[in-house]
């Protein structure tokens, strides 16, 4: 009789990588389902095209490497990638940026590097930017909030205007993208940047529509939609406290003491929290563990070095988001900060 | 370095925290319930001569001899090994190799034993009144009663007493936090007396003053009986630990009972410590008290495959198919493991024919809804969960990109070797990557090396010796040479000072003569003009 031989521990705790990644997409759902009701239905075609994407590309990379498809497919990471990719571009944006930009970042940012864990650069962000500095109009010409917009489009509107341009009623996106006074409006950190280099103070560029009574309009709910399926994340210990802390903190700190010494020229702590891209940046993107850094006390230096450099882009910088920049650069950094922070070994001087 | 600076806190009984562990299902109830049965005794016996960790002992039987329970079939000799002991009484009928308990399922010499039946004891020789003997020869008794650390590593207990070093405290470990086992809690619910009775030995053979025993808070019952012996022994204090795995493992137990860390590669006496565990101190109390030597002891036999999970007193050298049988298990499942040791750091049988060993403490047969197999194994995403629950505060992440790499290097530089193979970052980790079993493997591969770096050491430098040994002889002789000569002109020289023959002259004659007989043949050649002439003679 002979019996199976296994290396120990011969216990396991059962959540695997896809436990994992399921969670990360059932804690999206508030933000997604906040994102779909002040920008509308574009958002889930966004998504259904970012999430076919990733299969193909996945797929196609998975047989030029040699290997099965399943493999890859089933860890439910390129997933997690589209849906992050399809929930950061303008909701009508054109099919064809959405599908570069999956494409780019499954191909290229994740498979190239040997694929899942091995990439140094956030998948997600990095398709973000090459889609940012390649076809910025497209890239920042965010819809309004349905709630100020002068049109409701249906489910299939939208979809013509993602694969046409038109709606079926014969309007483009820039003439969607219209406010009740004939101007087209860009979104809450665009607009504030572009009314501080008019020399306008804060107090006077708020006064526009697109603000809200905490930040912008419609960004407000979708940031606090995600920053409630972060807390999720953190409650479920899928991600740890440390990031976006970190993040929130290297934020908002500068951010405050700019605000406490020049209100008139300043984007408002709170403004910068809830604008933009910063909870879902924050809770799903800096949190990627597999280009942040590694030990508890180098995810905490991670953020908040993401977060300062949020805010220096954002206020200094030539974008008036900066969630993809920061990112990048802070995975950069990340070997030199795993470097400085490995914690010191039970036995080797250190306390107890 | 000593447990000084926290002497205040440690008397007031904190106690401190280690950081990581993970919490896994306990399952302790399904084998804790009732008392330790004793196994019935088995036909045949299957004694390896080293159940320890070191060197083996002297065989002292041969194949035939009649042997009595508690006999030695090994003695110290050279080596300075720990004997083993005949655990029944009967013949032995062969020795040679046998496959032993060990990870790599490896063979070593087993000497078998047919049992008679009658379990004749050798007779005992006890020393009840230990505190009049000398210390040497106490330690002398507890390593011919072949005493080893029974919770897991086996280190001759006589061996780590022998260091005559300051030892503050004396840590007994009831703290047990492997899943599934229940040996010691069983033990101790059932023998406070003698464990305590085992450590005032130990303390007193230690010089110890003082002792701390800990148990892991899942343990009441244990709490309770110790507690009620302990009113005997002012010296000796309760800790009650949380449960948390690896709250057992000897550098965590010292962190959580002094706040002190073993320095890395040291030993807790370092820092004045000395950690036994509880079915050690046992044994110790039955080897002097009693005279008994180490042939039996508490296994947990346990897993929702067998009928009858509990914990048996089984005698070392039962083969782990006699437990099995008599326990009930039936193999239902292709996939079916057998565990030797917990389901955290214990390992697996190729088959049920390896016996019994003084490290055996738990015999776990999971069902495989139980624990299932491993699953396919996937890539790290590094999401830093072994990090978060390593005892050892390693990066055990790095450590299994360095370890494929073969980074051996980086590897150390990471403090490979202060991984001590619990196993909990396995447990975590998402992708179900065999975090241990790399590491395993990357150790032996660094000792690998170094084996073969110092062997290639070695054979260098008897090279190196051998050519200077070489060239000092050339010169030696040479020199010996030259010597002989210089003697022989010297005694030449005054051979002709005395008047007697010049080799020389002999010499001289003998050129003068070769000289004239030449002339003489030209000569010759001259006065016959023929056609002789070119013919060289």
């Amino acid at each position: 009789m002979t019996f199976k031989l296994a290396a120990s521990p011969h216990s396991h705790q059962r959540r695997t990588t896809q436990q994992v990644m399921r969670w990360v997409y059932v804690a999206l759902i508030p933000g997604l389902l906040t994102l779909m009701y002040f920008f509308g239905w574009g958002v889930l075609w966004q998504l259904a095209l970012a999430v076919s994407t990733a299969f193909v590309v996945e797929a196609l990379s998975m047989r030029l490497r040699g290997r099965t498809i399943q493999s890859a497919w089933q860890d439910h990471t390129a997933l997690v990638t589209a849906i992050l990719l399809a929930i950061s571009i303008p909701s009508l944006a054109p099919w064809w940026l959405i599908v570069i930009g999956t494409a780019f970042a499954i191909g290229v940012v994740k498979h190239v590097y040997g694929g899942v864990g091995q990439n140094i650069f956030n998948p997600a962000m990095a398709g973000y930017v090459v889609l940012l500095i390649s076809f910025p109009v497209q890239m920042t010409s965010w819809p309004l909030p349905t709630q100020i917009s002068q049109f409701e489009l249906s489910f299939m509107d939208a979809a013509s205007v993602i694969f046409t341009g038109f709606t079926p009623a014969g309007y483009d996106l820039e003439q969607l993208r219209m406010g009740a006074d004939g101007l087209t409006m860009a979104t809450p950190l665009d607009s504030l940047r572009t009314a501080l280099n008019h020399q306008l103070t804060i107090g006077e560029a708020l006064q526009q529509p697109i603000f809200g009574t905490l930040a912008g309009l419609g960004w407000q709910w979708v940031n606090l939609a995600f920053l409630l399926g972060g807390v999720v994340l953190i409650k479920q210990r899928i991600i740890s406290w440390h990031i976006p802390t970190g993040m929130l903190l290297g934020l908002a700190v500068p951010a405050a003491l700019a605000w406490l010494f020049a209100p008139d020229q300043s984007v408002s702590p709170l403004m910068h929290l809830l604008s933009g891209a910063t909870m879902l940046g924050a809770f799903f993107i800096a949190t990627d563990p597999v280009t942040a850094a590694t030990s508890n006390r180098g995810r905490l230096y991670f953020g908040l070095l993401v977060g300062f450099l949020v805010f220096v882009i954002r206020t200094w910088g030539g974008y008036p988001d900066a969630v993809a920049f920061a990112v990048l650069l802070a995975n950069m950094t990340v070997p030199i900060i795993d470097k400085y922070t490995q914690p010191v070994a039970y036995g080797h001087g250190g306390r107890s | 370095m000593s447990t000084a600076a926290n002497s205040k806190a440690i008397e007031a009984g904190q106690i401190w925290d280690f950081p990581g562990g993970i919490h896994p299902p306990q399952r302790k109830e399904l084998s804790n319930q009732t008392p330790i049965a004793k196994l019935p005794l088995a036909n045949t016996y299957v004694v390896p001569v080293k159940q320890h960790a070191g060197a083996p002992a002297e065989l002292c039987v041969s194949v035939g001899e009649q042997v009595l329970r508690g006999q030695p079939l090994t003695r110290a000799g050279v080596s300075l090994g720990l004997p083993v002991h005949a655990p029944t009484s009967g013949t032995v009928t062969s020795i040679g190799p046998g496959r032993i308990a060990h990870p790599s399922g490896m063979t070593d010499v087993v000497v078998r034993i047919e049992a008679d039946g009658n379990d004749t004891p050798a007779p005992p020789q006890p020393l009840p009144d230990y505190r009049q003997a000398a210390r040497a020869d106490v330690l002398e008794r507890l390593r011919n009663a072949g005493i080893a650390g029974l919770g897991g590593a086996g280190f001759p207990t006589a061996q780590k007493l022998a260091l005559q070093r300051p030892i503050d405290y004396l840590i007994i470990n009831g703290i047990e936090c492997e899943p599934y086992i229940s040996a010691d809690d069983r033990l101790m619910r059932e023998h406070a007396a003698t464990i305590l009775d085992g450590a005032a030995i130990l303390m007193h053979l230690a010089d110890a003053k003082k002792a701390l025993i800990a148990i892991e808070d899942n343990k009441p019952e244990a709490i309770a009986a110790m507690k009620a012996e302990l009113t005997d022994y002012p010296n000796m204090s309760l800790r009650i630990v949380p449960t948390k795995y690896p709250s057992g493992g000897e550098k965590q137990l010292i962190q959580l009972l002094t706040g002190r860390q073993v320095p890395s590669k040291g030993l807790p006496i370092d820092i004045g410590l000395l950690m036994q565990n509880v079915g050690t101190a046992y044994a110790v109390s039955r080897a002097i008290r009693q005279g008994e030597p180490l042939i039996e002891r508490v296994v947990t036999v346990t897993g929702e495959a067998v009928e009858k999970p509990g914990n048996y007193w089984v005698r070392l050298g039962t083969p782990v198919g006699e437990v099995l049988h008599y326990t009930g298990f039936q193999q239902s499942d292709p996939a079916q493991r057998i565990i030797m040791g917990g389901p955290m750091m214990g390992f697996t049988l190729p088959d049920t024919d390896v016996p019994v060993v003084k490290i055996t403490n738990c015999l776990l047969l999971p069902s495989v809804q139980e624990l299932a197999p491993a699953q396919h194994e996937m890539n790290c995403i590094r999401c830093g969960a072994c990090a978060d629950v390593c005892p050892a505060q390693l990066l055990p992440q790095q450590l299994q990109w360095l370890a494929k790499a073969k980074d051996y290097d980086g590897l150390e530089g990471q403090n490979l070797f202060d991984c001590i193979e619990c196993g909990a970052c396995a447990y975590v980790c998402p992708s179900e990557i065999p975090l241990v079993h790399y590491y395993r493997k990357a150790k032996a591969e660094i000792r690998t090396l170094a084996r073969e770096k110092a062997k290639a050491e070695v054979a260098r430098e008897r090279f190196e010796a051998r050519q200077v040994r070489l060239e000092r002889e050339k010169e030696e002789r040479l020199e010996r040479h030259r010597k002989a000569a210089e003697a022989r002109k010297k005694a030449q020289a005054e051979q002709v000072k005395a008047g007697g023959d010049n080799p020389q002259d002999a010499v001289q004659a003998a050129i003068a003569r070769a000289k004239a007989r030449k002339a003489a043949q030209q000569k010759a050649a001259a006065e016959q003009p023929s056609s002789h002439e070119d013919n060289n003679e």
